[in-house]
């Protein structure tokens, strides 16, 4: 690790007027992915302002006016905090079970939710000082393209980066439609979608995400859903834990009867950014809730899918996972394989 | 005894006249064939005589007494900082680099070395500590963010000598063969206890919707629970059992046989 | 010591009884301290650079950046290095193949990636690893091959002259396989393809070197051989073995990344000499990919059974990596014949080397290679002919070794197949392939033999009575967690006839007695005999003894004519004459009474046998075939392994084996990217080492074996017998489950789906 300077501070404009000082500083907050960086010489940041601190940790549900229209998250409340918190368990076990699907219970108690939303690719070539990687040195080239890419994306990837975007909670709330709210160095709050958080490649994969240098997250925020009876997060990796996401999906069915109102599915492990299925979404839409639609759903999303020279796998896996989940989410949350 | 006698070189005598001197007679006595003895002993490759053909003195003059090393200046600590906390409910105060983990400042400056590393990285769990109740990685906590808070180590779970629960049941169980990531499988397992206790939930939960109080945890609920903690001796199986019988105070039968 | 079990029953003999480990209590409280643990004061720390690129040449090395930081101390290179040893041989240790062991900081010449090229030496840990970064260095870079695949065309014989006692070559063709394999009405064959697969003890290789002044050091070293350690440092540094102390108390694993120095030791020494000053080394993750490995292994069998279902012609041939400085080789195809009586057989074993760094055993090594090959082939000859695979293995039961025409010491694998069947319930197996499922998984079940060869190599021992009247026995050998402190107390304590808390063994200290390195599952054997013998030549001493008291009734008596027992030493014809061990030490002086001894495997007895202990391994999978998954839902490894010491620890090494099998079916595997020469996982994230979550029921059975032959204990060792039949076993049971057959470790979803 390079030297920094470490800042605390337990208010969130002085962490913010901090932070915009000095354009090599950064924010601290669980550290789970900014230390691990650093350890490794990707992330040379000479001052860090430690988070740990500001008191942006509730649960509390969204109210305007007289009625509860979602629930809202703390930027730096624990992951562990959120998937428990007795309000998510119940109206949102989706987000519930992405975050216990992701990492291990210590790395949870540790990582908050705005950083689990800012962590980076694990692509090994980035990770690793000696090679190309365009994430990391823009310029350089992309080591993955023709290297090892068992791991990487198979939708939205460009020929500067094939990386996917890691996080599990993320996916869960790309099919809740939540959205992330910072904090500007102006001092006022910015609502920016999930859908456009995060970046697909295109020619600049250092950005990963449409966040500013000095804006801060305060909060995520979740619309209410119907869907918190019949919701599933299927994720596939190399290992039954602790092991990044090969694919996953989080789906949720809006059902009357056997009737599919409305569908939201994204997944994980397969791009720069949540996949949200749009193609699958919309073929669902007021069909029957049968295996045939769930199939005939799923290979219309995998049907724009651009596998790379090891992740062809990912199609018929990404086919299979996203059928899977429509059938436990349909099964119902209380189901058990 | 074979009429034969082993025949060694003169080097090599000396050599096991130093390494085993009773054995000496014994050994040429045994009419080895000599490279097949050399072999025996892992020795077939002569370079391990070699030091006996070299004198140290030839290739390293050194006369200075261990006594004689002035101690340096202190290590430059860039971006100093002073953390006060609490170890093992014993206040602590250190001056450290910002730079500093944890694990680093338990290990190398408290003298605590039963936290592990394994990896440096958050990929395998060794490093575990209770900090203010929850299981964390040292690894990835920087010291300097634990201004005030409590941690507790492995070095803090037995009472007067007297072994937490968890620590006996990992010992009955056989828990560990190396014992490397057991520190870290044990303050996992303590902190997993309280979890269960406010009703957590895991990946494996059936239904997270439905809000427990406190649970005993099932088979599959330990093991997915304790996937944070990697034990490369393969000592799972036991693991699970000495947790399960901790929580539940309940003897757990060993599955194994000793079939005549 | 609070450790002591419960059940354990002085009374009774310690051998055979599950007594808890006697280090269990440092070990969970935290007290156990590792290499990296000593602490001494005015410690330095190093870190290893490593090159970047993976052959040719070191232009420049720059460390002005890095030394013009305050606390950083020296970095050392080829071109600052002190002069060292300069014959290759001086670098080798016990443990080194043909060849010319690697050298650290030998000239600017890069052999593989991540060769160790500089050590920065700095105050603090934190402060040598980021000043490391600050080194600047410039190669040259060469064409290199790392793939074995890509040139296994490349294959030769390795080189003659190795230390083949312990790693015998391919056994001689017998009759004509080719023909007979033609026409046999059966025949089946198989590619095999392995991976790269690194050790991974999560102790991470690490060395504190105390440096005593006037070329002596004391070392604090990660090793599974004291001694093989102390001489490798006295031959590379030029000091006297006797200066050069070597301690390993406690290992944090080692699975045979143990067995030769380190480059760590290398370094740390190097700059405590150079410095004068105590030095920690300490290996990053990264780096714990940079020294030896299991080697990749592509392999090619054909098997051929006639009508009867005899095995009537095998044909193993293996392919593996090696480096191109060292001839490291593997026992992989010289099993089959060991198990099966064919009359026809023709084996070979090749190596390529490539530009990467020599592979080293690691647990099971080459058997684990070779028994997949092996007993997937048999499996699929048994599905051909339609017989059950348990049978088709009964019926080809080897009643002793066609390979060498000996009989065996020992075998009890019938029972292991009939004992492992009966517990796992084999006979509920429907025979048909993807005809058992539960709910929407497929479950199979798979069946495989196991075979490890009984190893003992020559030990020391040292034995005393102390002057409470008590037993200290110690060797130099470590314990990395296969419990040898607890088993090695054992012994001692029945052979003396002494309580298990009179007992105290000291060990992991090349002061102390010799001991080989502890590796292949000979540790039991070796030391346990030599401390066998070491109490042997006590209780002569102490007869000696009793025999010069005045008046003594044993003036006539003969040592087989005493036992010891209860502490004492009593005559058998009459045992109201004995003597207690203090009133033999208060005869003595007050002084102790010592005996240092040796045991040797009784090379002319043993060579009329052949020694193995033998498994049988039953496996159930779940695999979703929707999503590839695969789980290893219930197992059973019946084991004959000679006399168990200690069921308990025994048990426990399994059990360990078992998921080192789980791992290697379906897990663990370094991927190089071969246009970079690099592994592109070297950390314990991406390099897939079971989880808890990825652990079922594993049941193992001890069946009983009696042995007087394979050494004076019947012991045959437990390290790596538990990872010879699984792996098979579960490419078996996949292929009952899915009908595919999956010839690749590990076996991935991609592959299934
Ligand atoms: C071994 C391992 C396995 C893992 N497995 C998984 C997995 O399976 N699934 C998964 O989803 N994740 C996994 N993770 C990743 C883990 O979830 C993330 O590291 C974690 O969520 C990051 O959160 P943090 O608070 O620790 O972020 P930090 O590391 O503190 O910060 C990350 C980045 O976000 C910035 N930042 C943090 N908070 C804010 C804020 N409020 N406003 C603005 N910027 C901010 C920081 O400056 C930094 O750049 C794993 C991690 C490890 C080490
Ligand atoms: S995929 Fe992206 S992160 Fe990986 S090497 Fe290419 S540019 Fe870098
Ligand atoms: S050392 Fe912290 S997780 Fe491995
Ligand atoms: S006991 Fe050795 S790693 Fe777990």
């Amino acid at each position: 690790m390079r030297p920094f300077k470490f800042t605390n501070t337990s208010n969130a404009s002085s962490a913010i007027n901090l932070l915009i000082k000095n354009p090599n500083a950064k924010f601290l907050a669980g550290g789970t992915n900014l230390l691990d960086l650093m350890k490794e010489d990707v992330e040379r940041p000479d001052e860090l302002i430690d988070l740990g601190r500001l008191d942006l940790t509730a649960v509390r549900p969204l109210v305007t006016g007289n009625n509860v229209v979602g629930i809202s998250i703390g930027g730096l409340g624990k992951n562990t905090d959120a998937a428990n918190h007795p309000l998510i368990r119940k109206d949102y076990p989706l987000l519930t079970k992405a975050i216990l699907a992701g990492a291990s219970a210590q790395i949870r108690n540790m990582a908050t939710n705005g950083g689990n939303l800012l962590q980076r690719t694990r692509c090994s070539y980035f990770y690793d000082i000696a090679m190309p990687c365009n994430k990391r040195l823009p310029g350089t080239g992309c080591s993955a393209m023709q290297g090892i890419n068992r791991m990487h994306a198979i939708f939205g990837w460009s020929d500067s980066c094939i990386a996917v975007y890691p996080s599990d909670m993320a996916v869960a709330l790309s099919a809740l439609n939540a959205s992330v709210k910072v904090m500007q160095p102006s001092g006022t709050a910015r609502i920016i979608a999930i859908h456009d958080f995060h970046r697909l490649p295109g020619n600049h994969p250092e950005k990963d995400n449409n966040l500013d240098h000095g804006e801060l997250i305060t909060a995520i925020e979740i619309p209410k859903n119907k869907f918190a009876a019949n919701s599933a997060y299927i994720k596939v990796r190399d290992r039954n834990s602790y092991a990044f996401a090969l694919v996953s999906v989080a789906a949720g069915l809006e059902l009357a009867g056997g009737k599919i109102i409305s569908a939201s599915i994204a997944m994980g492990g397969v791009a720069h950014k949540p996949w949200r299925a749009t193609h699958a979404e919309n073929i669902l839409r007021g069909k029957m809730a049968t295996v045939e639609n769930f199939q005939m759903a799923a290979d219309a999303e995998m049907e724009d899918a651009r596998p790379l020279a090891h992740n062809k796998f990912k199609i018929g896996m990404g086919k299979k996972t996203i059928v899977y989940a429509l059938e436990q989410a349909f099964k119902g949350t209380g189901y058990k394989a | 005894m074979n009429e034969n006698k082993t025949k060694l070189t003169e080097e090599e005598k000396k050599l096991f006249g130093d390494l085993m001197p009773e054995e000496l007679d014994e050994i040429i006595s045994s009419g080895l064939n000599r490279r097949h003895f050399m072999k025996l002993m892992g020795l077939a490759s002569a370079g391990l005589l070699a030091s006996h053909l070299i004198g140290a003195e030839q290739l390293f003059a050194r006369s200075a007494e261990i006594g004689d090393i002035a101690d340096l200046a202190p290590a430059a600590i860039e971006n100093g900082i002073n953390v006060s906390f609490k170890v093992n409910n014993t206040a602590k105060k250190v001056l450290i680099d910002s730079r500093a983990t944890l694990l680093d400042t338990l290990r190398e400056r408290l003298d605590l070395t039963g936290s592990k590393k394994g990896c440096d990285h958050g990929q395998c769990g060794a490093c575990t500590v209770i900090v203010d109740g929850k299981r964390v990685l040292s690894c990835l906590t920087l010291a300097a963010t634990c201004e005030g808070k409590s941690v507790i180590t492995i070095e803090g779970l037995a009472k007067d000598n007297e072994l937490n629960p968890m620590q006996a049941a990992f010992l009955k169980h056989d828990g560990f063969q190396c014992g490397f990531c057991t520190p870290g499988q044990i303050c996992s397992a303590v902190a997993l206890m309280k979890e269960a206790k406010e009703g957590q939930a895991s990946f494996v939960t059936a239904d997270v919707r439905q809000n427990q109080q406190s649970v005993i945890l099932s088979d599959e609920e330990i093991a997915e629970r304790m996937s944070g903690n990697i034990c490369r001796c393969g000592a799972y199986p036991n693991i699970v059992a000495a947790i399960k019988e901790a929580q539940t105070g309940k003897n757990v039968e060993q599955t194994w046989l000793f079939a005549g | 010591m609070s450790t002591m079990e419960k059940n354990y029953k002085p009374e009774q003999p310690a051998v055979g009884q599950s007594i808890s480990r006697l280090e269990g209590y440092e070990k969970v409280t935290g007290a156990a301290r590792y290499a990296g643990e000593f602490n001494v004061s005015d410690l330095l720390y190093g870190y290893v650079i490593n090159s970047t690129i993976t052959k040719g040449k070191i232009i420049s090395i720059n460390t002005e950046k890095a030394e013009a930081i305050p606390g950083v101390v020296k970095v050392f290179h080829h071109k600052n290095r002190p002069s060292l040893a300069w014959f290759s041989m001086q670098y080798a240790d016990m443990d080194a193949p043909p060849g010319s062991p690697f050298q650290p900081l030998a000239d600017h010449k890069i052999k593989y990636n991540g060769q160790p090229i500089a050590l920065l030496v700095a105050e603090s840990f934190e402060l040598a690893r980021y000043a490391a970064t600050l080194v600047e260095i410039t190669y040259e870079q060469e064409d290199f091959k790392t793939d074995l695949i890509a040139n296994i065309t490349e294959a030769r014989a390795p080189k003659g002259g190795l230390a083949t006692f312990l790693k015998p070559p391919p056994p001689k063709p017998v009759g004509n396989f080719e023909k007979a394999y033609e026409n046999s009405p059966f025949q089946a064959s198989g590619k095999f393809v392995h991976g790269t697969e690194h050790h991974n003890p999560i102790e991470l290789f690490t060395t504190t070197t105390v440096y005593k002044g006037k070329g002596k050091v004391t070392i604090y070293d990660k090793t599974q051989g004291t001694v093989n350690c102390q001489l490798y440092v006295a031959n590379v540094f030029g000091l006297h073995f006797k200066d050069v102390r070597v301690i390993s108390p406690y290992v944090g694993g080692a699975f045979g990344s143990g067995l030769r120095p380190q480059y760590q030791l290398f370094f740390s020494v190097l700059a405590a000499l150079e410095l004068k000053r105590n030095v920690r080394v300490t290996l990053d993750r990264h780096q714990m990919f940079t020294f030896g490995h299991r080697p990749p292994t592509v392999q090619f069998t054909r098997f051929g059974a006639s009508a009867d279902g005899k095995v009537n012609a095998l044909n193993h041939e293996a392919i593996a990596e090696t480096s191109r400085f060292e001839d490291y080789t593997e026992v992989v195809v010289n099993w089959s014949h060991m198990l099966y009586p064919a009359k026809n057989t023709l084996f070979k074993y090749n190596l390529v080397p490539l530009d990467v760094f020599s592979p080293l055993d690691m647990r099971a090594p080459g058997g684990s290679t070779g028994l997949h090959a092996i007993e997937s082939t048999m499996d699929d000859l048994a599905y051909q002919m339609k017989i059950d695979p348990l049978e088709f293995r009964l019926i080809n039961y080897a009643e002793q070794d066609e390979s060498v025409g000996r009989p065996y010491s020992s075998k009890e694998l019938r029972q292991c197949y009939l004992q492992g069947a009966e517990q796992f319930g084999w006979n509920k197996r429907n025979p048909e392939p993807r005809s058992m499922r539960r709910g929407n998984k497929l479950v199979g079940y798979g069946m495989a033999t196991g075979i490890w060869e009984a190893m003992q190599l020559p030990a020391r021992a040292s034995a005393t009575i102390t002057t409470e009247g008590k037993l200290h026995v110690n060797s130099a050998v470590t314990d990395i967690g296969t419990g040898t402190l607890t088993v090695m107390s054992q012994i001692a304590a029945d052979e003396m006839g002494l309580h298990m808390d009179d007992v105290t063994f000291t060990y992991g200290d090349s002061k102390m007695a010799f001991a080989p390195i502890q590796g292949g599952s000979f540790t039991v054997s070796s030391v346990g005999s030599a401390i066998k013998a070491a109490c042997n030549a006590l209780k002569k001493k102490i007869l000696k003894k009793a025999k010069s008291i005045g008046n003594s009734p044993f003036k006539r008596v003969k040592i087989d004519e005493v036992i010891f027992a209860d502490r004492k030493m009593i005559s058998i014809d009459n045992p109201a004459v004995f003597i207690s061990y203090s009133d033999i030490i208060a005869a003595n002086g007050h002084k102790v009474i010592k005996s240092v001894n040796f045991a040797m495997p009784k090379v002319f007895k043993l060579k009329k046998y052949s020694r193995a202990a033998h498994s049988a391994a039953f496996v159930e999978v779940e695999v979703d075939e929707e999503l590839g998954i695969i789980n290893v839902t219930r197992a059973v490894t019946a084991v004959a392994a000679g006399k168990i010491i200690n069921p308990k620890t025994a048990r426990s090494q399994i059990l360990g084996g078992m998921i080192w099998s789980i791992s290697k079916a379906l897990r663990e595997e370094s991927i190089t990217d071969h246009r970079f020469g690099k592994y592109m996982n070297m950390n314990i994230a991406e390099y897939h080492i079971p989880v808890h979550a990825d652990i079922h029921d594993l049941q193992v059975i001890f069946v009983e074996e009696k042995d007087d032959i394979v050494n004076e204990l019947g012991t045959k060792g437990v390290g790596e017998i538990g990872l010879a039949a699984m792996p098979p076993a579960i490419a078996n049971a996949i292929f009952h489950a899915t009908g595919k057959r999956v010839n690749q470790f590990p076996i991935h979803f991609d592959t299934l789906m």
